[in-house]
């Protein structure tokens, strides 16, 4: 996007550099980016380092202690757990980020027609979210991942779908303020369409509010991928994520080997953390309300 | 009479929501490939038994009068049939609802217990060591899925230390799940841990509004002294929004039992619909997801309410 085409959406003068520099004061959200920037090296760049295979299983090699070979040990079936974290942690790290956008995205669309409309289409759209919310998301993904048993694709859009309604609800409550502010009701004078001021005015306008929900939407969606994963419902192996590394872990548990437990346990709540800091950070940054 | 209105209006609202769950869960069930059908025939089955059983059953009648149907068999209580377990899944439930509430209350109670005194704390040592280093723990708890917990405190308690068994009590009934206490303090535990991790930021950012509010500069002014204002007065007034939150919290405290009864085998609704979904018993699963998400919109619906007529501030609209 251009210069003056960011300029056009609002862009620039969201980001001024007061907002970059509050947000670089804010030291646990600064942790936090490296947190997300070192894992994402660690998964993606890590197995050109460290090559291991984590196809074939062999069964010479299964759950051996972390020694200098087998810097983290190996699995039951022989998988180096160093590599495995990586290769796991790709799954992890694409869907979450995938599902979170995805999710917002709807949440988004959803969100500002509702606010916009308003009426009964407004209220008819907001039971539907109450409904949403009234089905826990890990139960309805469950009921779906069963019947599907859906590949990472899949696991996204899933994902995305049970996810997106409360960054629909923020996005309502933004727009409710906006859809009256003078520059949308000149718009509509002059006879400017519901959709252009939805595009031009609206969201230019929530990209703060909607940014912080993203990154909050994005630690949730890692967080439930991994459930989802641990319950054996997720990618299926070959293919792993860091919830599917500790769907052995009762076992590994009964027989002492933390070295399947901890790594991909503290791999999660590292990366969970960090994207909630972020969102922390982004959220007093902007000065808006998000959650909590 | 103003509350009466809102209550009308609220009940009215819920069963909206209800019905619009019912529609969802019926969706859900058509949209299966190859319908019930074959989840009950099996994959072996020939198109002349699908087409057969389909007709027997009514499925290849047009799907508002099915839904229609649906919604009858729901209000006379009939959740249907359990594929694998031949049984009546409102009767499945039956017998294994009271098992989860022990469960999901047990850990309530304890969470709240805990978070309740931690975040006050935190609220009057605001700012200070100790508050940073519990919200950085509240936080690293928050982002811990629960299982991960549950591993490492089976880890440590049941292999190292050897101080509690690994598997929840086995009872049927709720009175021998009562009978093995030790065996319920892991679950329980672990259950617990996010609660307090939630609730003591709730409480923190509730007792720091209060504090800051002109009845507690008046008492001081008076010359009360801090405790017994903090006590007499900003605790009720903190306590009802973070009450009023265990309404919002029921799914998540289901999503918790789901994980805990999975990880320590202990026969309740979670453990009922994990295996369900193993076995792809649709009916349980759906019937679980309605019987979750009806106990939800209630737990919303309380919530609203009691906060309504204990708080009178909500009522103006202030809050």
């Amino acid at each position: 996007m251009s210069v003056q085409s960011a300029s056009r959406w609002g862009l620039v003068a969201q980001f001024p550099a007061p907002l970059i520099a509050r947000f670089a004061r804010n030291k646990l959200a600064v942790a936090g980016i490296t947190v997300v920037v070192l894992f994402f090296l660690f998964c993606f760049v890590g197995p050109l380092l460290y090559s291991t295979d984590q196809i074939h299983t062999d069964l010479t090699q299964v759950n051996l202690r972390p020694s200098g070979a087998h810097w983290l040990g190996t699995d039951a079936v022989g998988h180096d757990e160093l590599g495995r974290l990586m290769y796991g942690g790709k799954v992890s790290l694409l869907v979450g980020l995938a599902a979170g956008v995805l999710a917002t995205v709807i949440g988004t669309l959803w969100g500002s027609i509702a606010g916009y409309a308003g009426g009964w289409v407004d209220a008819v759209m907001m039971r539907v979210v109450d409904a949403g919310i009234a089905i826990p998301a890990l139960f309805i993904l469950l009921v779906v991942s069963a019947i599907t048993t859906p590949g990472v694709p899949g696991l996204i859009v899933i994902l995305g779908v049970v996810s997106w309604l409360v960054p629909s609800r923020l996005v309502r409550a933004e727009t409710l303020t906006l859809k009256s502010r003078d520059y949308v009701l000149t718009l509509r004078a002059i006879g400017g369409s519901h959709s252009r001021a939805i595009t031009r005015h609206i969201l230019p306008n929530s990209v703060s509010t909607i940014v912080v929900a993203a990154t909050f939407q994005v630690a949730d969606a890692i967080l439930l991928v991994a459930y989802v994963s641990y319950l054996g419902l997720g990618v299926q192996p070959p293919s792993t994520d860091w919830g599917g590394m500790l769907s052995a872990g009762l076992t590994a548990a009964y027989s002492g080997r933390w070295w399947l437990i901890v790594p991909p346990g503290l791999a999660i709540i590292l990366v969970v953390c960090a994207f909630n800091a972020i969102g922390d950070g982004l959220r007093d940054a902007f000065d808006v309300r998000g959650r909590g | 009479m103003d509350t009466l209105l809102y209550l009308t209006r609220r009940i009215a609202q819920a069963l909206v929501v209800i019905l619009i769950v019912t529609v969802v869960v019926f969706g859900l069930l058509h949209a299966l490939p190859g319908g019930p059908a074959r989840g009950i025939l099996g994959p072996q089955a020939t198109q002349q038994q699908i087409t057969l059983f389909n007709h027997d059953q009514g499925l290849d009648r047009p799907l508002p009068v099915q839904y229609l149907y649906y919604l009858r068999q729901l209000l006379h209580g009939d959740l249907g049939t359990s594929y694998t377990l031949n049984e009546a899944v409102s009767r499945l439930i039956e017998q294994r609802l009271p098992k989860t509430l022990v469960l999901t209350v047990l850990s309530a109670v304890l969470g709240l217990l805990l978070a309740i005194p931690l975040g006050m704390w935190q609220a009057v040592r605001r700012n200070k060591p100790a508050d940073y280093v519990i919200t950085t723990l509240s936080f690293v708890a928050y982002s811990t899925p629960v299982y991960f917990l549950g591993l490492v405190l089976v880890l440590v308690f049941t292999q190292v230390l050897r101080w509690f068994p690994s598997q929840a009590p086995q009872g049927d009934t709720v009175a021998q799940v009562f009978a093995d206490p030790v065996a319920l303090v892991l679950p329980v535990v672990t259950g617990a841990a996010s609660m307090v991790a939630v609730f003591s930021r709730y409480m923190r950012a509730s007792t720091l509004e209060n504090l800051s509010e002109d009845y507690v500069r008046t008492a001081r002014a008076g010359g009360s002294r801090p405790g017994a204002i903090l006590w007499r007065h900003v605790f009720r007034n903190s306590l009802t929004p973070v009450i009023a939150m265990l309404g919002y919290y029921v799914p998540v405290l289901f999503g918790g039992a789901l994980v805990v009864e999975q990880l320590f085998n202990y026969p309740g609704m979670g453990l009922l619909f994990w295996s369900a979904a193993q076995s792809s018993d649709y009916p349980v699963l759906l019937g679980c997801v309605l019987v979750i998400s009806v106990a939800t919109v209630v737990g919303t619906l309380l919530a609203d309410v009691v906060q309504r007529i204990v708080d009178p501030r909500v009522k103006a609209g202030r809050t």
